[in-house]
């Protein structure tokens, strides 16, 4: 069997923490020890709470930051330590797609120019010249190519994402990170987006990770989906498998809270998660999640001796994922 | 029996450089005394504009505005803004979008909940700041006795909507308009302030508006659905009226846009073109353009005239096309299934 396309090894990534005297004195561990693989043509959604290192993940990966340790391999080729003009070229393969298309243009570049400039930085040689090629992404992404010269004030949030997906294209990169491309977008809208990443997907065989916390549109989204909790993921699994059989408590927790719009499904499950998330600089010891766990408060003394000494592995992270989950927890 | 508030055919224009932003067109809905009502519309479809008209937030600006707003039988849009003070934040309490822009960051939480309760109130300080720490326990902050000395920024953003909560309801108001409280927070936590309003209405028998765009959200807590579309109603009802047979296309489209967790759908069906210009808006229907009934009612009326409001029992709808009864009730689109 061949490698796989992207294959992530017990990532971290901490942030340190400096006192005064310019002394490190903690780290922020962001993302700390995560590990999947994505498959040529097939998409990964992840998924979790505000500050749970989703973005942090991505810009890993972008090698827009350097990890902390572990590794990435893009088509077997380790690629963490990669410099200069190796990193150019790994680079043209792999995306990014940014949550505010707003912020993530500039307003003095006209959408053209915008779309054009990965070629342009990279210094491509493209064989029709780059204005067909730019007038070619734009008509697939939707957008009408005679508009290449006008400035990003003058499109919507959806169409502006559009110009952000045309751009993420531009050197056909086999991996698009896609952080919360829609989250700022109205639901008619968001459909428009959702549709046209599936048909460029069908057309171009291009991987995604798709980073979100509407599951919903995970669901829809992905093949695969990694949950994750406090720079770690607690659950990781086939789509159909984790939201028609969700074992980890914390996906549990996390696809009770979704509200329902089928006003007659039976109330089955509702957890409810008590208390804050804890700090990433000083996360709790052994299971992360054990501070806010539905199943922690009714394990015994053993079982709690457990989840408090030894960090649980694998793709579904929890030493206990069968135990009985107290409807509310924390206050 | 007279509803608490209604509010009809409501319009606010607001005087910019490029022209008249026309945000509301003739705004309309009911609201009975304990009763929740959801209101949901796509960005710029005017639910703040509604929610900040009703709290007399619009009585010294530039802004131009007709129609009526009656609340237990007074005029609200004819009062002066010193007659309105009474009514805003005692009888009618805010819940605003952004929470950190909503709370002063040089003021610790328990001072700005005990001022708004004094404004109304003649106590001692004492005795307000008492009120705080009873208000942020009902809200389910814990250790409040500490945590009332706290500044906003030493708050989570859930434990900051929770203060906002205690802020509106301090002065246990008749009415309560929530704008978007749970937008901007994970899953998880809107859970607990969707529960929170919840139990909170029921001890209290206070109505609701919850401004909202998510569905979910609206089916959970609410009873009845107002949809706004280029600053109108365009469709009021119960909730299962409208997540089971919904009438106006726009309810419709906006029903299949959108991804359901549970179920498996291949592909979304967005609504085709995009919102309305506020500054030049048609003169026919707001949503014509985007509508694919438009074609089917005869006339070109959908392009010429404006439709009226159509109220039948409970349920209202602004479209030529129902009201001719060329919108077939039974062919459904997304919901649920
Ligand atoms: N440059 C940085 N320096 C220090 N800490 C950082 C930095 N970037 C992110 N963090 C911290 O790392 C943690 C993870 O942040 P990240 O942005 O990856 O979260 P996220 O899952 O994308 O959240 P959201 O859903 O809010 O976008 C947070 O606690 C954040 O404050
Ligand atoms: N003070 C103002 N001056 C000019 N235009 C305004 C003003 N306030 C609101 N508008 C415009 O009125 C329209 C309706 O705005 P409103 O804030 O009510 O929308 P909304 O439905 O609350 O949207 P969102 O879901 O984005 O909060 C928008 O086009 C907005 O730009
Ligand atoms: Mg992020
Ligand atoms: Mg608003």
């Amino acid at each position: 069997m061949s490698a796989p396309l992207l294959e992530v090894t017990n990532l971290t990534k901490h942030f340190p923490i400096k006192g005064s005297m310019g002394r490190t004195v903690g780290a922020v561990k962001a993302v700390d020890g995560v590990s999947f693989t994505l498959e040529k043509g097939t998409t990964l959604g992840l998924v979790g709470e505000s500050g749970c290192g989703k973005s942090t993940t991505g810009k890993v990966l972008m090698r827009l930051l350097d990890p902390t340790s572990g590794s990435i391999k893009l088509d077997g080729e380790d690629i963490t330590g990669l410099k200069g003009k190796q990193l150019d070229g790994f680079r043209r393969r792999v995306q990014m797609v940014f949550q505010n298309p707003a912020s993530s243009l500039n307003p003095r570049q006209s959408i053209g120019a915008a779309i054009a400039s990965p070629l342009v930085e990279q210094r491509i040689k493209v064989p029709g010249g780059i204005k067909a090629k730019v007038a070619d992404l734009m008509d697939r992404v939707g957008l009408r190519p005679e508009h290449a010269n006008r400035f990003p004030h003058e499109f919507s949030g959806g169409q502006r994402q559009r110009i952000g997906i045309a751009r993420a294209l531009a050197l056909d990169p086999d991996v698009v990170i896609c952080d919360e491309p829609v989250s700022a977008l109205d639901v008619s809208v968001q459909a428009q987006v959702v549709n046209l990443l599936k048909d460029i997907q069908a057309d171009t065989g291009v991987s995604y990770i798709f980073i979100a916390h509407d599951l919903a549109v995970v669901k829809h989204m992905a093949d695969d989906v990694a949950v994750m909790y406090l720079g770690k993921i607690m659950e990781q699994a086939n789509k159909r498998e984790l939201f028609e059989n969700p074992r980890h408590p914390y996906t549990r927790a996390l696809l009770s809270a979704v509200p329902s719009v089928d006003l007659d499904a039976a109330l089955t499950e509702r957890i409810r998660l008590g208390g804050d998330l804890p700090s990433p600089s000083n996360p709790p010891s052994g299971c992360v999640f054990r501070t806010r766990c539905p199943a922690y408060e009714l394990l015994d003394e053993a079982g709690k001796q457990r989840c408090s000494t030894e960090v649980p592995a694998g793709a579904m992270a929890c030493h206990f994922p069968n135990a009985p989950l107290a409807a509310t927890v924390g206050a | 029996m007279e509803p608490m508030l209604s509010v009809k055919n409501l319009t606010v224009k607001f005087p910019t450089d490029d022209g008249m932003v026309a945000a509301l067109n003739g705004m309309d809905l009911t609201l009975n005394r304990g009763e929740t009502v959801g209101l949901v519309g796509e960005s710029g479809s005017g639910k703040s504009v509604t929610s900040q008209a009703i709290m007399g937030l619009f009585k010294e600006s530039r802004a131009v505005i007709d129609g009526e707003i009656t609340f237990e039988g007074t005029d609200l849009l004819a009062l002066s803004e010193d007659a309105m003070r009474p009514y805003r934040g005692k009888k009618i309490g805010m819940i605003f979008q952004d929470p950190l822009s909503a709370m002063h960051p040089f003021y610790t939480v328990g001072a700005q909940i005990a001022e708004a309760y004094q404004v109304h109130n003649k106590v001692s300080k004492k005795a307000a700041r008492q009120v705080a720490i009873d208000m942020l326990g009902r809200v389910g902050i814990p250790d409040p006795k500490r945590r009332v000395d706290n500044y906003p920024h030493e708050f989570s953003g859930g434990m900051r909507q929770r203060a906002m909560i205690a802020m509106a309801l301090v002065c246990e108001p008749e009415l309560l308009i929530a704008d978007e409280p749970t937008t901007a927070l994970d899953v998880t936590v809107q859970a607990q302030i969707l529960d929170l309003i919840s139990d909170l209405q029921a001890e209290t028998n206070s109505a609701v508006i919850f401004v909202t765009h998510d569905l979910g959200v609206v089916a959970q807590l609410c009873k009845r659905v107002v949809v706004m579309y280029g600053g109108q109603c365009v469709e009021q009802a119960s909730v299962r009226q409208i997540f089971q047979r919904p009438s106006h296309p726009y309810t419709r489209g906006l029903m299949a846009s959108m991804p359901h967790l549970a179920g498996d759908t291949d592909r979304l069906t967005p609504i085709p073109g995009s919102p309305p210009a506020l500054l030049a808006l048609p003169k026919g229907c707001i949503f014509a353009d985007r509508c694919e009934f438009a074609k089917i009612v005869p006339d070109g009326r959908c392009l010429n005239m404006r439709p009226e409001l159509i109220v039948e029992d409970d349920h209202a709808v602004r479209c030529h096309g129902h009201e001719l009864k060329l919108i077939d009730e039974t062919s459904l689109i997304g919901a649920g299934s």
